[in-house]
């Protein structure tokens, strides 16, 4: 199984999978909620002009997350 | 039969629950067409919306549930859903059924929300929406093995053209059809995803492709350099139009009033009853009318842009600005708003869904130097401040009325990131934003949205405003004393309003406001302006019982005044510094009070608005009155 990184690093075009959420409580609820199951692929499109937010191709839509929400995020590179 | 049914019983309440853009208001409108009721749920500043529909003799409420991702709240005005659905909010009854929207194009996503739903044990009927959209974007899936699937009624609409509606009116009333799970979908996540795929997998034959739209459209809008320049264009458009369009409205409106007001005084005899029909009532049904045409130009943009898919794109752009000062883009499009005005200003921060960010949105929405400001400050700047050219074409008096904005605007930058530092409570949220596919905006929605709000602001600000004219009319015309018989008649407006309440008022506050540099008549100003600042050069002219209207006579009177005592100017140069200074803190505005008290649902915000920025003013003018003096001798 190869290492995990941070869904803030995942270079843009390429697809990860979500392999657990780093944080606990309300936020860690919510991000299952919008989707982050673990298991569940996710590909960052683009990010903001200013560099912050980035928007997300997650299970059909597209999401933005701050980079500080996205580091919680450990993910699983797939091609 | 069936008139005799429709007033019979109690209605059947049913809750319309869904995800932020799966449709959920244009199937509301749909339903209830223009009859819903808008209003507050006790305790948070969350809206609350109901409407009615009789389907088969049996009488229907709709209860539009705000959109959520999740039934699990991380804040006090996300708990409005769980907690109505719970029984747990006083005078609102729990809903006996529920009826969920949920886009056909993202099942992978709202499909967690249907399992929290479904996990209810409540009836539940599965309304799929953007079914056309879902056809061009290639996919297609099974509606009766979804409903298989899922244990519940599953109805395919396409909203905004009224295809399958009459199919789910049908249904709505017979909740005792509605099937039953007979297993509820698992809490724990890995089984939850299983879940969602095997629901997938039994009913989506096919899955849309990428929406090719958005994605080119998307290219160009987020673009580093093109984005940042549609952003800015879009912006300064917006601003142009609240600004600048509006005024031949709100012109018409005034000149409307004035007409309004002669016809009255022309057909009564002159006395009190015609003083206060057209200086209390028609004046103060003018200003609240006045705010119509600003208020329906601004929302006509904003939910343009917002449906069309926009607004949460310009939000993304704009966040990390935003996130310096601890708000979120959103936050963004309310400040801007609030230049034209602050009342527009503060009804657009409801997009905002961390309640902790609207509040400090609201809170410092004042500060932005609203148009009711330019008056007083082309008056001012215009008797003192030397119309002469620095620094090649830029003139003093432009500069001057350059940085007023800039104090203005940056005040509300630092008092935002003092207020995120020192309020508690109110629950912050994470980040997040949805992009939702670009889609054409349906115009009657927009319609229906913009009539919504210019209704509540009429009704629930409008009164408010009202009383507050009539108040302050009584003040500045009570009581009447009679001006000594040697007075020139010129003299009249002026002797009546020295002797008046706020005339009282005005000499009562002078020692509060000497330190200011202010004298009683800029004290009585002060009190009229509470109305409105513009108030103030009005209540001026008739002080100093100038024609109405005549900026050029008001100008002289102004700069030639001298204090009886002293023989010295009332308007030094510190005394003018100071006033500006004061009236670009001061919130001297009953109807941002009132849509302060509508929107947060309390009185408690807009009195610490009132006061922080009394405090503020006062402290910033009393800096200024002495540095100035102390820089001009």
């Amino acid at each position: 199984m190869s290492s995990t990184l941070s869904l803030a690093e995942l270079p843009d075009g390429d697809s990860g999978v979500v392999v657990e959420l780093g944080v606990d409580g309300p936020l860690r609820q919510r991000l299952m909620d919008l989707g982050f199951l673990p298991g569940t692929a996710v590909t960052p499109v683009r990010r903001a002009p200013l560099g912050d937010p980035h928007v997300y191709l997650l299970r059909g839509t597209r999401l933005c997350l701050r980079k500080s929400e996205a580091r919680n995020i450990r993910v699983r590179r797939c091609g | 039969m069936a008139e005799a049914a429709l007033g019979a019983g109690e209605p059947l309440r049913l809750g319309l629950l869904g995800s932020p853009n799966s449709g959920k208001t244009t199937l509301f409108n749909a339903l209830t067409g223009l009859r819903a009721r808008v209003g507050n749920y006790p305790g948070v500043t969350v809206e609350r919306r109901e409407g009615h529909t009789v389907v088969d003799g049996q009488d229907l409420l709709l209860i539009d549930l705000p959109g959520t991702y999740s039934l699990t709240p991380i804040s006090a005005d996300e708990a409005v859903v769980s907690r109505l659905l719970a029984g747990e909010i006083a005078d609102v009854p729990t809903p006996e059924g529920l009826v969920m929207t949920v886009d056909a194009c993202s099942l992978e996503r709202s499909l967690l929300l249907v399992a929290q739903a479904l996990r209810l044990r409540r009836p539940l009927c599965v309304v799929l929406t953007m079914m056309d959209e879902l056809q061009a974007r290639g996919g297609s899936l099974d509606v009766a093995r979804l409903a298989d699937a899922l244990g519940v009624p599953v109805v395919g609409v396409v909203g905004h053209r009224g295809l399958g509606l009459e199919g789910l009116r049908r249904l709505l009333p017979r909740l005792d059809t509605w099937n039953r799970p007979v297993l509820l979908p698992p809490q724990e996540p890995a089984e939850l995803k299983g879940w969602i795929e095997s629901v997938l997998e039994s009913a989506v034959r096919n899955r849309p492709g990428s929406h090719a739209l958005t994605e080119a459209v998307d290219r160009v809008v987020l673009h580093p350099l093109w984005g940042s320049l549609l952003f800015a264009v879009t912006m300064v458009l917006f601003f142009q139009l609240i600004f600048s369009w509006a005024t031949p409205a709100m012109d018409a409106i005034t000149a409307g009033m004035k007409v309004l007001a002669l016809a009255v005084r022309t057909a009564l005899p002159a006395g009190l009853l015609s003083d206060f029909l057209t200086d209390g009532i028609i004046a103060g049904v003018g200003s609240v009318v006045i705010f119509l045409p600003q208020i329906v130009l601004l929302f006509t943009v904003l939910y343009l842009l917002e449906d069309v898919g926009y607004m949460a794109r310009a939000a993304f752009v704009v966040d990390r600005l935003m996130g310096r000062i601890g708000l979120e883009g959103r936050a963004f499009v309310s400040l801007l708003s609030s230049y034209a005005c602050a009342v527009p200003g503060i009804m657009a921060t409801r997009s905002i869904p961390s309640p902790r960010q609207r509040l400090i949105t609201i809170l410092v929405a004042p500060l932005m130097t609203c148009s009711a400001r330019l008056p007083v400050y082309a008056l001012l700047i215009g008797a003192f401040v030397p119309a002469q050219k620095v620094l090649g074409p830029l003139g003093l008096q432009g500069l001057a009325l350059m940085a007023l904005y800039l104090l203005g605007s940056l005040s509300a930058l630092v008092v935002a990131a003092v207020l995120n530092r020192t309020l508690t409570g109110g629950g912050s949220l994470p980040f997040y934003l949805e992009l939702p596919p670009y889609r054409r905006p349906p115009l009657k929605l927009v319609t229906t949205q913009v009539w919504g709000s210019a209704r509540a602001f009429l009704r629930r600000a409008g009164t408010i405003i009202l009383a507050a004219s009539v108040v302050l009319w009584a003040l500045l015309s009570f009581p009447k004393v009679e001006a000594p018989a040697g007075l020139p008649a010129s003299q009249n407006a002026r002797y009546a309003l020295e002797h008046s309440a706020a005339g009282r008022m005005g000499h009562a506050v002078e020692p509060a406001i000497a330190p200011l540099g202010f004298d009683w008549k800029i004290g009585v100003g002060l009190v009229a302006s509470l109305a409105a600042r513009e108030v103030i050069v009005a209540t001026l002219g008739q002080i100093y019982a100038t024609a109405q209207g005549d900026a050029v006579s008001l100008r002289t009177a102004v700069q030639s005044d001298v204090d009886p005592r002293t023989g010295k100017k009332i308007f030094t140069p510190a005394t003018v510094a100071s006033l500006l200074v004061f009236f670009v803190f001061a919130l001297q505005c009953t109807s941002t009070l009132a849509i302060m008290r509508r929107e947060t649902n309390s009185w408690r915000w807009p009195a610490f608005a009132f006061s922080y920025l009394l405090a503020l003013a006062y402290t910033a003018s009393f800096l200024t009155h002495h540095l100035v003096a102390a820089w001009w001798t």
